[in-house]
């Protein structure tokens, strides 16, 4: 479904992706492993045409999006819940929802997707008609996934999904991702949660310095010397 | 010896109380956690303790002295820092420049100062960021972020130090990191406060837990109690094995 061949991204000067290779098949949860600053997130950028490459392609069912605008690889059902949330704290719960609905096709499943993640977050029905900056930093994160969802994503990328989750929250999370999973959507997961990550997950990429350096099921990943004691601290 | 002290900590936003009544204390060189489902009101009450906020009423006293209604600057000279959950720097300004901003204004800052910026390089190395020293803060990674935050809390010279998520994103091997870092703040006799999730630093670091749920504080005691209270377990921690590691 995903074909990321060769890539190469570029901050300035600096390379942060190296030849960056690996592929996602329909309904798989695939994850990202790797330290802070091994490239996870700038890979979901490049993906949401958010950063420019400097060779390689990406390919979404068949056709290639690496030149397109992001709006339109949105378009093409492409969710991306960027770390840290980045939901629009001067409107409401109620709106932030409704922007993540806006291309048509989401639009007509709007109050149904709606009911969806109040249901997925009970807290957020509450807060609906409030600033999203009068949340507290944890509901701000509900918010931004809840809006990623409501564009009914075929591929949905989540960047550290359970930021700032209280424990309770964070299996709650995971649940969710197994279920959109199970409900037919293709999820590309980046999560410090490596171990509960893998468990949910089919396979994983470990990044390091901006290149894929292992690849394989999950299970390979959870049974890895090397996996364990430098990203699990087992 | 109290450091700090809270009494019936009280504060309204319109009609909600983010905060009810709620008593603490920290004892001097003493690490606290702070936990609670999001939307319990810790962030609060870090705003409280470092003037972001006011309270509607009670009182936050430190070293005996009230301090609650003091501009945040004025907190900050008597020897609070803080870090921000959602970050807060000087993003256009270098690494090393957003350092000595916390030591220059802060508590240190009536010190006769013999080479700042080789004490900002002292804090960044302490944090494992010396390497970082030409980037700007916004071009860092959201992880490194929190890392200079916690260095410009540190530059400050503070006895009392405010933690708002500093692990959040870590995986399991930074947190390690993570935490010998926290240990080894500790250990220059830093009092801490710090609100956090990833339950195996909390429950590593810290002498006492105080746990707050809808703006109340609903238990306190030591980690290993804590982790064993119904109404913990029940409102925070959930039983599901994975949520708690």
């Amino acid at each position: 479904m995903l074909k990321v061949d060769k890539i190469n991204v570029f901050y300035g000067k600096v390379q942060v992706l190296w030849n960056v290779s690996f592929s996602i098949e329909e309904k798989e949860i695939v994850t990202l492993i790797g330290s802070n600053g091994a490239g996870k997130t700038t890979v979901l950028n490049s993906i949401s045409g958010l950063l420019p490459l400097t060779s390689g392609t990406i390919e979404f069912g068949g056709s290639r999006i690496d030149k397109m605008p992001t709006y339109r690889i949105v378009e093409l059902c492409i969710s991306h819940i960027p770390e840290g949330g980045l939901s629009f704290p001067d409107m409401t719960v109620y709106e932030n929802l409704k922007l993540g609905a806006y291309i048509p096709r989401a639009q007509k499943e709007m109050q149904e997707s709606i009911e969806r993640v109040f249901q997925m977050f009970p807290v957020l029905r509450e807060r609906s008609k409030q600033l999203v900056r009068t949340l507290s930093g944890g509901e701000r994160q509900m918010v931004a996934i809840a809006r990623g969802l409501m564009s009914r994503p075929i591929l949905c990328m989540l960047d550290e999904p359970s930021y700032g989750l209280a424990p309770l929250l964070v299996g709650e999370i995971f649940r969710v991702i197994k279920t959109l999973q199970e409900q037919g959507t293709t999820i590309l997961l980046v999560e410090q949660n490596v171990k509960h990550t893998l468990e949910i997950s089919d396979r994983a990429y470990l990044f390091e310095n901006g290149r894929v350096v292992l690849d394989g099921t999950s299970e390979k990943f959870l049974q890895d010397d090397y996996v364990r004691q430098a990203y699990l601290g087992l | 010896m109290r450091i700090l002290e809270g009494e019936k900590v009280t504060i309204h936003f319109g009609g909600l109380a983010a905060l009810q009544n709620v008593d603490f204390h920290l004892n001097q060189g003493e690490v606290v956690g702070l936990i609670g489902p999001n939307g319990a009101g810790k962030t609060t009450l870090l705003n409280l303790i470092s003037g972001f906020l006011a309270p509607t009423s009670g009182v936050i006293k430190f070293r005996g002295e009230k301090i609650s209604g003091l501009k945040r600057h004025q907190i900050c000279r008597r020897g609070i820092a803080r870090t921000f959950q959602s970050v807060k720097l000087f993003s256009n300004m270098t690494v090393p420049m957003n350092v000595l901003l916390g030591s220059l204004f802060g508590k240190a800052r009536d010190i006769g100062r013999l080479d700042p910026e080789q004490e900002a390089m002292e804090v960044l190395k302490f944090v494992g960021l010396s390497e970082k020293k030409d980037i700007l803060a916004k071009d860092l990674t959201l992880t490194d972020q929190k890392r200079l935050e916690l260095a410009r809390a540190l530059a400050t010279m503070p006895e009392l130090l405010l933690l708002d998520e500093v692990m959040a994103g870590l995986n399991p091997a930074e947190v390690i990191v993570a935490i010998r870092l926290i240990k080894e703040i500790s250990g220059k006799g830093i009092t801490i406060l710090m609100v956090e999730h990833v339950m195996r630093a909390i429950m590593s670091i810290s002498d006492r837990i105080i746990v707050l749920h809808h703006g109340e504080k609903i238990a306190e005691g030591a980690p290993q109690e804590i982790i064993r209270d119904k109404k913990v377990i029940e409102s925070y921690l959930g039983t599901d094995v994975y949520a708690k590691s």
